[in-house]
């Protein structure tokens, strides 16, 4: 494990919010509003943390968990996220997979707590989140795998670390097939526009929203913290793909590598001022549509 | 990475971007772009120097394939009020899905075949059996007579690729005579349409089945007894 492995997980840690504030900035840009400050998120944050939590005599204490697992879990696998082409804190063969799968064990427990407060309300998101995420992460897994094809291994860092001009003038169009299937899982997985509004609470089409309307006070900030996260780390997942500077020294490709996340904020931001939410219907459509990108990519590599 | 390369990658994700979608619009105009990806083949793939011959060729299948057909298309369909394709018999994600795996056996079948030792691009195969089977379902699984006839269009394709492939040069008078064939095809076939919208007011095929003399025998036995 190196330092700097380390010094760009801190780095994530203390800027996740900053990419959800970067979204609400542009966004606010396109629709000529001035918007909220860039900190928004941290003051969010702060204030929810001063704040008292209020549980329901229904709940047990998979309620109370679910906040403190689905954050752990996402904190864990944005540990195995390489940056600017260095090693990552954790990484190890088939580290791939086992990312992957804790976001999956972060999505179980917030669906598990939503169902524990015995809303029907809350059921419904849970059931619209399990059915989208079923055709979500195949689309992501299957994606790494072609990448770990590519690159022949079944780490994150190594695999990251060989995506460079080589091999995209080698293998060009399976990597653009990826970015496009990362880009779609990335809007689908954090609930962002033409799969979910992250602004409504009150909407009978809402996904992601409704599963954390019983939260509040710490609790509730946890869950936007790791929102936060896993934004981060898909952004980061698909920023390396696109953005792979491996030139100079350590503290330039760093550079490099947080503006293509910020890069990729700013394209989340373009697409939600641009697009209106799809309707519910069409959401698998489009999702099974980034797991035919992934599986061509995949194909293209088995020969 | 080639220029082939890509062509056919494009050439497969057109293929599976017509299984997915449901607009005749789109049908049209995704035809009309595969027209010039296999127009252009010939240029790709022969040897340094471009003859007249090969000009000729690629000039006429482009004219043919991607500016005379989807304007024949489009004026076929300026007088329907179906814009979309309505109830397929497989559904829009069973279709992708369908590609995906018929991708699968096309690129392990293409594996197999004795072109492979002498190709020097290896999507060429895969990419052209792949458009005949995307062709095939878009034919069997859809019921507008417009996306069957593009559905044809496709899978001419997947045979022109094929073709190219398996005789690299192949005179001028079989390609000519070839696409002349899909002309007359597609003439009759859009005339076929007009008369089939102007008669029924649709173009949906399976209803043609009511045309025929024989019907369900019991339908009008019963509408008989049940009259007093």
């Amino acid at each position: 494990m190196k330092a700097i492995g380390l010094i760009h997980y801190v780095l994530a840690l203390a800027l996740a919010p900053l990419l959800l504030g970067t979204i609400n900035r542009v966004k606010a840009l396109f629709a000529g509003r001035h918007g909220p400050p860039l900190f928004q998120v941290y003051f969010d944050l702060g204030k929810l943390l001063r704040k008292g939590a209020v549980y329901s005599r229904t709940t047990t204490w998979v309620f109370r968990s679910g906040p403190v697992v689905a954050l752990a879990a996402t904190a864990l696998a944005l540990g195995m996220i390489p940056m600017a082409g260095q090693a990552a804190p954790l990484a190890f063969t088939g580290d791939v997979f086992v990312a992957v799968y804790l976001l999956g064990l972060a999505r179980f427990f917030t669906v598990l707590a939503a169902l524990d407060t015995g809303s029907a309300f809350e059921g419904m998101g849970a059931s619209r989140e399990v059915q989208f995420s079923a055709l979500a992460e195949p689309a992501l897994l299957v994606g790494l795998v072609a990448l770990g094809r590519l690159t022949h291994s079944l780490s994150l860092s190594p695999a990251y670390a060989g995506v460079g001009p080589e091999l995209w003038s080698a293998g060009g169009v399976s990597l653009a097939l990826l970015a496009v299937a990362f880009f779609v899982v990335l809007l689908a997985e954090n609930a962002r526009i033409p799969f979910d509004d992250p602004n409504t609470h009150l909407e009978l089409t809402m996904i992601h929203e409704v599963m954390v309307l019983d939260h509040g006070g710490p609790d509730f900030a946890l869950i936007t913290y790791g929102a936060s996260l896993k934004l981060w780390l898909f952004a980061s997942l698909l920023a390396g793909l696109i953005i792979p500077v491996r030139q100079g020294p350590e503290w330039l490709d760093t550079a490099a590598a947080l503006g293509g996340v910020f890069v990729v904020g700013c394209a989340v931001g373009m697409v939600e001022s641009c697009m209106a939410r799809l309707r519910l219907l069409r959401v698998p459509q489009i999702l099974f549509a980034a797991l035919v990108f992934s599986a061509l990519a995949f194909l293209l590599q088995m020969r | 990475m080639s220029w082939i390369d890509t062509v056919m990658i494009l050439l497969v994700l057109t293929d599976l971007a017509m299984l997915g979608s449901s607009r005749l619009g789109v049908y049209v105009r995704l035809a009309a772009l595969q027209g010039v990806l296999v127009g252009v083949l010939p240029l790709l793939v022969g040897p340094g120097r471009i003859g007249l011959e090969t000009a000729f060729v690629v000039f006429t299948t482009i004219a043919v394939k991607s500016v005379l057909f989807p304007w024949l298309m489009s004026r076929i369909m300026r007088g329907f009020e179906a814009r979309r394709e309505k109830e397929p018999y497989v559904g829009y994600t069973a279709s992708l899905f369908l590609g995906v795996v018929a991708l699968g056996v096309a690129l392990w079948v293409s594996r197999h075949l004795p072109t492979e030792e002498t190709g020097v691009h290896p999507y060429m195969m895969p990419a052209a059996l792949f458009s005949i089977f995307a062709g095939l379902v878009l034919i069997v699984s859809r019921r507008k007579a417009v996306t069957q006839v593009l559905g044809y269009l496709v899978m001419e394709n997947g045979i022109y690729v094929a073709g190219i492939v398996l005789v690299p040069d192949s005179p001028l008078f079989v390609e000519l005579g070839v696409l002349l064939d899909l002309v007359v095809g597609v003439f009759l076939m859009g005339i076929m349409i007009f008369h089939i919208h102007r008669e029924f007011d649709h173009i949906d095929t399976d209803q043609l089945a009511t045309l025929s003399d024989w019907k369900p025998a019991p339908a009008p036995a019963v509408s008989e007894e049940a009259r007093p």
